[in-house]
């Protein structure tokens, strides 16, 4: 009889490991909580580096996962876990019971929720967005203010909820930088006659070509990089949106009217994962993301045998590094079954 | 003549310890500014002196505050202050009576028992012998406490005590053996002439059964003078110094004398009459929260009366004020501690002289300054006239839900307004302020000053009870400043704005500067019962906690700041309410982090009451236009 292994989580990391477990021959269990596969890459129009379109992974990820061996079970969630030993059991929220020799947790990340940080304005000045509101507005092509015009002047605001002891994420995201370049370009390809001022920290480029990416924006596309933090956004009588900030290259405070503020959303550790790590005693750390067993050579493992993670549910991870993660969660399981004893 | 050498000890202390407080009290009274003497001159002679008798007797010897705070607490306290206050004056009386002459040397009320071993057999005597060892029954059970409380502070419902320096520990071990040792003492005496009352007579009957008493007696009057002798001595440089320091205290806050900014004669008697009864530690949300046990009030008090470095100690403080109120010697803690946090100043540096018997202060020539401005940069502000202005400042700014609250208020209430910072303003001040730099603050004051005289208004009101406070303590203005809280109570009073009731559960958190710091607590409940289910909470009013977010403190982390938020919050909604409701954007914002229950400023609860604006305004404001176009 062939192993079982359930798979929490059906977006990049689940499916390409739900994918390369069946084909090695393990039956997947594959848990969704959403009507559909894909996670976050549903959200997104277009990827960085190369800005090729999202659905061309989407396709290769429902590509792979398209195999007998593979039970998917979408709008499930788990209520109860149990384990024994070796043996693992999941009561769904319809009363289900799945069975399995290992489990891979793939539960992945919640964007920061931008209204926390009340000084920006998301929520409150119809004008502030977020990098997923923009790729949504990229995806109907159509850059739009709330009065139906066309923004000139647009900010972008780095590191909202990353970086920020106030709102208790001392961590970096990684993507948000890249993400941010990515936008801006496309929005100076949408719109050629604005204007987009990127406000930033660091420039965190540390994926292959995204300091390529990042030249080109400046060089290319004229974006304007402005080194400091916007403390905060108000809205003036015209719908403009004021920011200030300060520019730390030039040492000296800054007020500007934008018309579109874009916030780069940082990652957190998803709902669904909190609400997994306390039913099954899963540890977590500091930055509230999975504990992993060992940073170095054991990303996979958690402290429960036979429980493995795989992408971003351990750490901010971009679509590359999510994809090998969950290869090696894979290779983890199939070492793990192969000698686990019953 | 009735002496014997073992006398000695105490007599040196005593005589010490009188002159100690002569000389002490003329220097104190020397360093007094010219008005706080002209007060002190007039209280003399005025009700300030008969209020300041009784108030020494209801707090200095009955201890009534502490009592009420915690009953165990208080009684230790009493028994010790209040019953040597009663075993010296009966004992004085004693000797005066049955003594062989009047007018005895205060020895000899002291050790009466010693000179006159066979007195207290009969009759008068004897009454008078049982009521003498009931008030030195009475202090050891207070005693009793007090050594308990040392070894385990849980004994008298506390959850921490004050730790002390050797010196304290020798003067309060000499404390400690000062009434055992008069109890053996007496006891002996008693068990040889076989006298005494229920106390000393029983005790020394018992003993005299299997000790020789007559030889034992000596050795404890010995300890007893010793023990004495040492105490006095001790006294000046110790906590105990707080005994009578605190009359003094007393008699100057009657006279209307105040802390100040500057450090003086007053501070450094509040700074000596602290106790250190640690009723500020556990008032402290530093150390319920998190663990800090060792910057509350009675250690800074400590730290200055020791001359050690207190820069740590100063601003590792949240400034919420909760001690201020709850010390029942009433010093005013938080003022104290803003003197040192200005304390590179000259005139707040002193040093301690003579091993600490005096202080002196530092002889630093003035620093000149130079006189330019930090703050030349801030360009020139011509406000347009209005009644009242609206001040958001910075936090406000923060959460634009209050801000947009605010004007929809404003706008609704028809008054002629003006937003002065509505472009973004100066700093009210206030963060300097705490951070102990006034120079630069007072700069951002007059900047703000000038704005708001050119403006013409009549009111000011702050959405901020941080800028609020600045603005009626710090700012000489003849405007009037209201919290948006007042301003928004005033405006339902008038029936200038019309609401809905909300049918929301609400719970209310005083904000510290508008609580504690300024004394505005009706009205925000006021408002909030106008639209909504108002409920009570464990910590209302005077008892408010601070949210943690304070400015006042930049030496926590923030995780210790948000885990004396989450403790807050988790307090304030136990009973479940449907809105945790705050009139700071500070306590706003620190507390949505941390809470699930939706946090929100008074301002917002009202703006979302608010029924449409009456036609009055539309009547108002075509008036107005009409009255413009006839340009009257």
């Amino acid at each position: 009889m062939s192993k079982q292994v359930i798979v929490i989580g059906g977006g990049v990391a689940g499916l390409e490991a739900a994918g390369q477990l069946s084909k090695a021959g393990i039956e997947v269990s594959l848990i969704e909580k959403e009507n559909k596969t894909g996670g976050h890459l549903n959200d997104w129009y277009k990827l960085f580096p190369d800005r090729r379109n999202s659905s061309e992974v989407k396709e290769y990820l429902d590509g792979i996962t398209h195999h007998d061996g593979i039970k998917l079970l979408t709008n499930t969630t788990i209520e109860k876990f149990n384990s024994n030993k070796s043996h693992f059991s999941i009561i769904t929220n319809e009363g289900k019971e799945l069975t399995a020799d290992a489990v891979v947790v793939a539960t992945g990340f919640d964007l920061f929720k931008s209204a926390r940080k009340e000084e920006y304005g998301y929520g409150i000045y119809d004008n502030v967005i977020t990098s997923t509101d923009l790729e949504e507005m990229f995806r109907k092509g159509k850059i739009v203010l709330s009065n139906g015009n066309v923004p000139k002047t647009i900010g972008i605001v780095h590191c909202v909820g990353s970086r920020d002891e106030k709102v208790g994420n001392l961590y970096c995201s990684k993507l948000c930088c890249v993400t941010a370049v990515k936008q801006a370009i496309e929005l100076r390809e949408h719109l050629p006659e604005s204007k987009v001022f990127c406000f930033y920290m660091d420039m965190r480029m540390g994926g292959a070509f995204y300091e390529e990416l990042y030249r080109e924006a400046q060089e290319k596309w004229g974006v304007n990089f402005i080194r400091g933090k916007v403390s905060e956004a108000g809205e003036a009588i015209d719908n403009k949106l004021i920011i200030k900030v300060e520019d730390t290259l030039a040492g000296r405070p800054l007020k500007m009217e934008v018309d579109l503020l874009v916030l780069m959303a940082g990652m957190e550790m998803s709902e669904g994962g909190k609400k997994i790590s306390k039913m099954c005693g899963l540890n977590t750390g500091e930055n509230r993301f999975f504990a992993v067993a060992d940073h170095h050579y054991g990303s996979n493992r958690s402290n429960i045998k036979g429980v493995f993670y795989a992408g971003t549910c351990t750490a901010p991870m971009n679509i590359t590094e999510t994809i090998s993660h969950a290869r090696a969660a894979v290779s983890e399981v199939m070492d793990y079954l192969k000698n686990v004893r019953k | 003549m009735q002496f014997d050498p073992f006398v000695i000890p105490f007599n040196i202390g005593l005589y010490f310890i009188l002159i100690y407080s002569v000389v002490r009290s003329v220097i104190w009274f020397r360093d007094l500014s010219r008005p706080d003497k002209l007060r002190l001159q007039r209280g003399f002679f005025g009700t300030a002196f008969v209020q300041s008798l009784k108030e020494i007797f209801l707090e200095s010897l009955i201890h009534r505050k502490i009592l009420k705070t915690n009953f165990k607490l208080g009684y230790m306290h009493m028994s010790l202050a209040f019953g040597w206050f009663l075993l010296i004056l009966f004992g004085t009386i004693e000797a005066d009576i049955f003594g062989t002459k009047h007018l005895n040397a205060p020895y000899k009320a002291i050790f009466f028992r010693f000179f006159n071993p066979e007195h207290g057999g009969m009759g008068f005597e004897a009454v008078y012998g049982f009521f003498m060892d009931l008030i030195l029954a009475f202090i050891l059970s207070g005693l009793f406490l007090a050594v308990s409380k040392r070894f385990y502070s849980k004994v008298v419902g506390m959850r921490k005590t004050t730790r002390l320096k050797a010196t304290d520990k020798i003067a309060l071990i000499s404390l400690w053996l000062i009434f055992p040792s008069r109890l053996l003492a007496e006891s002996f005496t008693s068990g040889a002439h076989g006298n005494g009352s229920f106390l000393t007579g029983s005790l020394g009957s018992w003993l005299a059964t299997f000790l020789p008493a007559q030889q034992m007696a000596y050795p404890f009057w010995w300890l007893y003078s010793l023990s004495l002798g040492t105490f006095f001595i001790l006294l000046p440089i110790t906590r105990y110094m707080h005994i009578p320091t605190e009359l003094f205290l007393i008699f100057m806050r009657n006279s209307g004398i105040k802390t100040g900014d500057k450090s003086g004669t007053y501070s450094e008697v509040e700074t000596h009459s602290c106790s250190s009864c640690g009723i500020c530690i556990d008032a402290c949300q530093l150390n319920f929260s998190v663990g800090i046990t060792n910057i509350q009030s009675a250690y800074l008090m400590k730290a200055i009366r020791n001359n050690d470095d207190v820069s740590d100690i100063a601003h590792n403080c949240l400034m919420c004020g909760r001690c201020d109120l709850k010390c029942p010697v009433g010093i005013e803690l938080s003022p104290i501690r803003m003197i040192q946090r200005r304390a590179g100043e000259p005139e707040n540096d002193f040093r301690n002289i003579y091993k600490g018997y005096f202080r002196s202060r530092q002889s630093v020539a003035l620093e000149k300054t130079n006189g330019s401005s930090a703050y030349d940069f801030l360009p020139e502000n011509n406000p347009k006239k209005a009644d009242v202005l609206f001040f958001a400042g910075c936090m406000t700014h923060l959460t634009p839900t209050i801000k947009n609250s605010m004007i929809k208020i404003l706008e609704a209430s028809g008054v002629n307004y003006n937003f002065i910072d509505e472009q973004g303003g100066v700093c009210c001040g206030r963060p300097l302020m705490l951070a102990g730099q006034d120079k630069e603050a007072r700069e951002l004051i007059n900047y703000n000053s000038r704005m708001i005289w050119k403006s013409g208004a009549h009111t000011l009101v702050t959405s901020c009870p941080i800028c609020y406070k600045v603005f009626k303590e710090s700012y000489y203005l003849d405007v009037e400043v209201l919290h948006h809280t007042q301003f928004i109570k005033r405006m339902i009073d008038e029936g200038s704005i019309k609401m809905n009731f909300l049918h929301k559960k609400v719970v209310y958190h005083t904000p510290c500067d508008l609580g504690r710091g300024s004394g505005v607590y009706d009205e925000p409940k006021d408002v909030l019962k106008h639209v909504s289910r108002l409920e009570k909470s464990k910590f209302e009013d005077e008892n408010s906690l601070c949210c943690g977010g304070s400015l006042g403190n930049m030496k926590i982390s923030n995780q210790q700041k948000s885990k004396i938020a989450r403790d807050a919050a988790a307090e304030l909604t136990k009973g479940n309410p449907d809105i945790l409701a705050t009139a700071c954007p500070l306590c706003k914002k620190t507390f949505s982090a941390v809470t699930e229950t939706r946090v929100a400023d008074i301002s917002e609860i009202v703006a979302e009451a608010m029924m449409q604006p009456s036609v009055k305004k539309y009547i108002l404001k075509q008036v107005n236009s009409i009255k413009e176009l006839a340009n009257i």
